[in-house]
């Protein structure tokens, strides 16, 4: 177990060096000189070799990589060029938006998902099971950034009981989370119907196995061994979707983030691109590879915990 | 601290509730978020549109109709070369921290902005400037290298703007000035919050508190705007929603003139645009109501030369080049292209650009003239265009107000070198006597317009929409800037 472990450390180890020089090298390439892009058209040369010096831009390539890496291994995440105040600050403000954001998608997705995904594998065929199929095929189909809208138009435009966008901050709970609510709405749609499409296969797989018609022959009536064996063993493939689902929703609401006009990372990230505020993209995305290289790392220990043979094998 | 404060607010609200409340605080909407609060530092628009007249102050200012107003400079004296500058400082006016605004501040401010090191992006501002003396605590001398005709225009813009040593360090996150406004908050990524001044020296605003949002997305400008979050809007990004506006009893819409001469710019150095004929083909070509149409749903006025039309000495030179494709493929014949030619156009993000490019792209078509559009972030254009200057034709709104000087600079990226201008342009610069001034921006207003250095396409509109009862509001922007000094509601 501690050697599986040990390789599974070393692998991340890896797996974020590399992440690290992808990163720098990638964001290196892109065009424009940041500090050019700050000082506008009138900027004379000296000006700008001046803020270039100030950002530490006359250095080498290989010195800022270092510079960087080092720091981040100190926890040290920069300062960001344009807003002149450390990445670590910026990342803590945003991330208060972008995972609350997340975890309420994702609840309402799976409150939405589970019941829908149970009935319609349950009521094969029916009535109520084409009418969800249908329902999911929309939501597969049609982005969220549509629904985004839509919610904006009747919610915040014609009924006002929403406001457009924009976020108050934490000081009012109750404000803050009802100024997620439309956003974290219209993020949790198409992935309720992916998750709901996922619940109902999974379980109509399940209903096929063995074990049911054993259960079955047990004497368990059909909702009963539903309940009790099937959805249990289908929920692997759906917590599976569920994962890959919150890290997609941690870093993939930038859309709707700039549809509603909230301070998230996602729009941390964009607006940074586009201002070149190349240390706060670099450290944004590290963190963000790091969270997910973590997770994954958690995952495998997770397994092998649960299943003897990867021990073994290891 | 500020909660407490906040907090005492509210209680006077509720204790004098019974009364017709009314309102003394502002929303107001633009497009893009400041990067940082230093104006001294950045050339990023939106810091002005933010602390310009609320916050920071400088000797002299801009007024709402673009004329420049005494501001922390009470009167002033011109020394009869033209050369010295005297001026007095208003008096009792202090930093929102509480210390006092003197002729120390003043040399402080100017000499960071001038000095080696700085990073102000409008260093040119003071390029003339060879030394600022301290006279008395209330007065300041300014000596200039040779007479300046636009020295008192340079001290109003945003960049000139008098901050204080003790607050320099940290002005970025926490601007400290003299204006009617203190800074108290800035959530990033969502709203800045300004606060009456209650110690200002000049006269005191109505508002007693404006919260400034930031949203560059149309359809989230609009839905904003529509479900009454914010009061104002300046600089609405989606004009084809003006109209929906305008016949709601709600709102009214503002429509003004910017600074910004929208042009297609030449690249005058790369062959065949270093052909006069070939420039003058291009603006032949171009059909600017429809560009004006198509692009800004109406709004822009034409320009024919790069000066605002607004302006009391604008030279209409529209006759120099009117729409006329025939005249055009005749002088790209005369030139040699009688079956056209290729070239790029570069285009910038904002919308003007993108769609104006594309009509652009077919109008050229039309006299046999192709391009190859490539859109770009403004990064990347100030790289590929600005500075490396590997562009045929681009797109670009010049917002500075009075630019006409870039054309005198023969290494601005569309490279125009005309020594006759050059030196019309050093006199004009030397030259105080407004008469002399007039006639001069004429004549240099000419020369481009005949050279046909670039395609003058249309002067920049700015639209403004706010809920009925705000008033005072700017309508023009002769610079970036959302004066809420005089912006109250109507009873």
């Amino acid at each position: 177990m501690i050697r599986y472990a040990l390789g599974r450390l070393t692998s991340l180890v890896i797996s974020l060096f590399v992440a690290s020089l992808v990163i720098f090298a990638v964001i290196e390439v892109i065009p424009g000189d940041p500090a050019a892009f700050m000082l506008g058209v009138n900027a004379r040369p000296d000006t700008i070799a001046a803020l270039r010096a100030e950002m530490g831009l006359d250095q080498s390539v290989v010195t800022r990589y270092f510079d960087w890496v080092t720091g981040l291994l100190r926890g040290d995440f920069g300062q960001s060029w344009t807003y002149k105040t450390p990445v670590a600050e910026l990342i803590a403000d945003r991330i208060w938006v972008s995972l609350p954001l997340a975890i309420y998608a994702l609840i309402l997705s799976t409150l939405i998902a589970f019941p829908a995904g149970i009935y319609a594998a349950s009521h094969r065929g029916g009535p109520g099971d084409i009418t969800i199929m249908g329902a999911t095929q929309l939501g597969v189909a049609v982005p969220n950034f549509w629904f985004a809208m839509i919610l904006v138009l009747i919610f915040a435009i014609n009924l006002r009981w929403f406001s457009a966008g924009g976020f108050p901050g934490w000081d009012n709970p109750f404000q803050a989370v009802k100024s997620l609510t439309l956003p974290a709405i219209a993020l949790a749609l198409p992935q309720a119907a992916i998750l709901a499409r996922v619940m109902r296969s999974s379980l109509l797989d399940m209903l096929g196995e063995d074990f049911i018609r054993t259960a079955r022959a047990k004497g368990l009536t059909r909702r009963q061994a539903l309940w009790k064996h099937a959805v249990r063993n289908a929920l692997i493939p759906v917590l599976t979707i569920i994962g890959l689902q919150f890290s997609f929703l941690l870093a993939g609401g930038i859309i709707i983030e700039q549809v509603f006009f909230l301070p998230g990372l996602g729009r941390l990230i964009f607006q940074s691109i586009s201002a070149r505020d190349l240390i706060v993209v670099e450290s944004v995305v590290m963190l963000l590879v790091f969270t997910v290289i973590v997770v994954n790392f958690a995952v495998d220990i997770a397994y092998a915990a649960v299943d003897p043979r990867l021990r073994a094998k290891a | 601290m500020h909660h407490l404060k906040r907090f005492a607010a509210s209680t006077a609200i509720v204790l004098c509730g019974t009364t017709v409340l009314a309102q003394d605080s502002i929303t107001v909407a633009i497009q893009l978020e400041p990067p940082n609060l230093d104006p001294t530092g950045g050339a990023a628009q939106a810091i002005d549109s933010v602390l310009y007249a609320n916050v920071f102050e400088g000797l002299t200012r801009f007024a709402s109709d673009g004329s420049i107003i005494r501001g922390l400079a009470q009167s002033w004296d011109i020394s009869d070369d033209g050369t010295v500058y005297t001026f007095n400082l208003a008096a009792g006016v202090t930093f929102h921290d509480g210390t006092t605004m003197n002729a120390e501040d003043v040399k402080f401010s100017l000499d960071r902005a001038r000095a080696e090191d700085s990073t102000n992006a409008q260093k040119g501002l003071f390029a003339g400037i060879t030394d600022v003396t301290v006279i008395e605590p209330l007065s300041v001398q300014i000596i200039l290298d040779q007479p300046n005709g636009n020295f008192l225009f340079n001290l109003a813009w945003g960049d000139a703007v008098i901050v204080a040593p003790e607050s320099i360090e940290n002005i970025a996150s926490n601007p400290v000035g003299t204006g009617p406004f203190t800074f108290t908050d800035w959530v990033q990524g969502d709203r800045i919050e300004l606060t009456r001044n209650a110690d200002y020296w000049g006269s005191a605003p109505a508002l007693e508190s404006a919260t400034f949002r930031f949203i560059s997305d149309p359809t989230a400008a609009f839905a904003a705007v529509m479900a009454e979050d914010v009061d104002a809007f300046i600089g609405f990004p989606a004009p084809e929603n003006l109209p929906q506006f305008e016949a709601d009893p709600r709102f009214q819409v503002l429509v003004g003139n910017t600074e910004g001469e929208t042009i297609l710019s030449t690249n005058n150095k790369m062959p065949p645009f270093d052909n006069v004929l070939v420039r003058q083909a291009v603006a032949h070509a171009i059909d600017r109501q429809a560009i004006i149409d198509g692009a800004m749903f109406g709004l822009g006025t034409p320009i024919g030369t790069h000066f605002a039309p607004h302006h009391p000495d604008y030279v209409d030179l529209l006759a120099n080049s009117p729409h006329d494709p025939d005249r055009a493929r005749e002088l790209l014949a005369e030139a040699g292209f009688a079956d056209g030619f290729t070239t790029t156009l570069k285009l910038p993000p904002p919308s003007y650009a993108r769609r104006g490019g594309e009509i652009i792209a077919a109008q050229l078509r039309e006299v046999g003239i192709e391009t190859e559009i490539t859109n770009l972030e403004w990064a990347q254009w100030i790289e590929e265009v600005f500075t490396n200057k590997d562009f045929g034709l681009s797109i670009v709104s010049h917002t500075e107000p009075m630019d006409i000087g870039i054309y005198a600079n023969p290494d601005y990226y569309f490279q125009y070198d005309n020594p006759e201008f050059q030196t019309l342009m050093e006199k004009l610069n030397a030259t105080t006597d407004p008469a002399d001034r007039s006639d001069l921006l004429a004549k240099v207003q000419t020369i481009i317009s005949e050279d046909y250095v670039n395609g003058y396409l249309f002067e920049l509109a700015v639209a403004t929409v706010a809920k009925a009862d705000v008033q005072g509001l700017w309508v023009n922007q002769p610079t970036a800037a959302v004066d809420l000094t005089g912006v109250s509601w109507s009873e």
